[in-house]
């Protein structure tokens, strides 16, 4: 019964096809360091569910961001867990994409033919980085504040371009409503936008070149 | 004897019963985090004056009364608006009735009109006459009453006031 349903499905969407090629795909003998790109790929599927759970109550501005937050973490049933998760999902999402990079580095895996999947590579960390930065002044309490402020501050001191960056930034010379809101915009519609296409044009290439090997000796 | 379990199958089994567990240990917190304000209880009462009986003193005629109510909702204090009209049916003052001024097809609020001697709601053209009673229009029932209400030593009218 389900298999005749399963496969009037697959003779339409070809999907087993596609499960054979996409997951389905021969790996080099099993190395646990090889797991850390899909443990941020699930980190950040994590991030992008909890966030738009948290966005239910969040709301970016000066004068309710930080008492909606406290709703969330005092009133709503598991908003303590949500955002928790969101928290820490956070950090550690920086960290697993780091030690991911150092592993592509150790291995010696962004040689030819792998240079582009590295380079988008880099993207990807330096949005999740600017989804961390963007993030952090979100709950518009002191620390997130002040943090911003110097954040910001630093990207000033840029020469030549500095003075622009930071008000562009900040939207104007001042951390203000503009700079929440902003900053709401780049951390829940810009970024997460920007790291799904450079997360699928990733896997493509993970796809399409295979795992590499780990070198041996004389290679 | 019964057929031994496989090995694969122990493994699936496995695999859908833990998933399954996984699966609503995250799922169940998710809804009712989703829908937390729906599932509060906003029940509530209170006794809200509305005027000194001394100042409706025409037997008959319609004296609008509004009040206002402060809710928290979320992070932020929400006032709502309510009102009605006294009308005193005799000279007992306790002979009143209590309209509520929100219509009863899809919550507008009725005036009253001298001339026709009608509560007239403007969204869909309805009318109500002085007892409540539709006379044209969509409502589907006559207006609500404020059923419960008191007089206070000082001739205040009290009516209660029902939240939720
Ligand atoms: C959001 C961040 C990232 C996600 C979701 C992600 C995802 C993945 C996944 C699922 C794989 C295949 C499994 C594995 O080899 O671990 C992979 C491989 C790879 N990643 Fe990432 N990655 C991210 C960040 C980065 C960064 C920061 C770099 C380097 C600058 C990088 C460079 C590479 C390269 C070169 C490979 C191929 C490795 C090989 O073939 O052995 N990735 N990535
Ligand atoms: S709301 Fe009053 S007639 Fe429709």
């Amino acid at each position: 019964m389900w298999k005749r349903f399963f496969d009037w499905l697959d003779e339409r969407l070809g999907f087993n096809g596609m499960y054979k090629a996409l997951l389905d795909r021969p790996e080099p003998r099993g190395n646990w360091w090889n797991t850390l790109g899909s443990a941020s790929l699930v980190l950040f599927l994590l991030q992008g569910i909890t966030g738009i759970f948290l966005t239910m109550y969040y709301t970016p501005s000066p004068d309710h961001a930080y008492d909606s937050i406290t709703y969330i973490m005092n009133d709503v049933a598991f908003g303590w867990l949500v955002r928790g998760v969101h928290h820490w999902g956070a950090t550690l999402m920086v960290l697993v994409v780091f030690i991911h990079m150092l592993r592509v580095f150790v291995s010696a895996s962004f040689k030819y033919p792998r240079e582009l999947t590295w380079i988008i590579g880099v993207g990807l960390l330096l949005a999740t980085l600017g989804m961390g930065f963007t993030g952090y002044l979100l709950p518009w309490n002191q620390r997130s504040y002040w943090a911003t402020v110097v954040g910001t501050q630093i990207a000033g001191t840029a020469p030549l371009v500095g003075e622009f960056i930071l008000r562009a930034l900040r939207g104007g010379t001042d951390l203000s409503a503009l700079t929440l809101q902003r900053f709401f915009a780049i951390h829940i519609w810009v970024l997460p936008a920007v790291m799904t296409a450079l997360i699928g044009a990733h896997l493509y290439l993970i796809i399409r070149h295979g795992e590499s090997h780990w070198p041996k000796q004389n290679d | 004897m019964s057929e031994p379990i496989s090995r694969r199958d122990f493994m699936k089994a496995t695999v859908y019963f833990v998933g399954g567990l996984v699966s609503a240990a995250i799922g169940l917190p998710s809804i009712v985090y989703l829908l937390d304000p729906a599932l509060r209880s906003e029940a509530g009462e209170a006794w809200v004056p509305i005027g000194k009986l001394t100042d409706m003193p025409e037997i008959g005629k319609p004296y609008p009364f509004s009040f206002t109510r402060v809710r928290i909702n979320g992070w932020e204090r929400t006032a709502s608006t309510h009102g009605g009209f006294v009308i005193r049916r005799s000279e007992d003052p306790n002979d009143l009735l209590l309209l509520n001024s929100r219509c009863t097809h899809l919550a507008c609020t009725v005036n009253w009109k001298e001339e026709e001697g009608i509560f007239a709601c403007p969204c869909h053209d309805a009318g109500f006459d002085k007892e409540g009673r539709v006379t044209h229009g969509p409502p589907p029932r006559p207006l609500d009453r404020y059923e419960n209400f008191r007089i206070t030593e000082d001739g205040v009218l009290e009516i209660l006031y029902k939240e939720g």
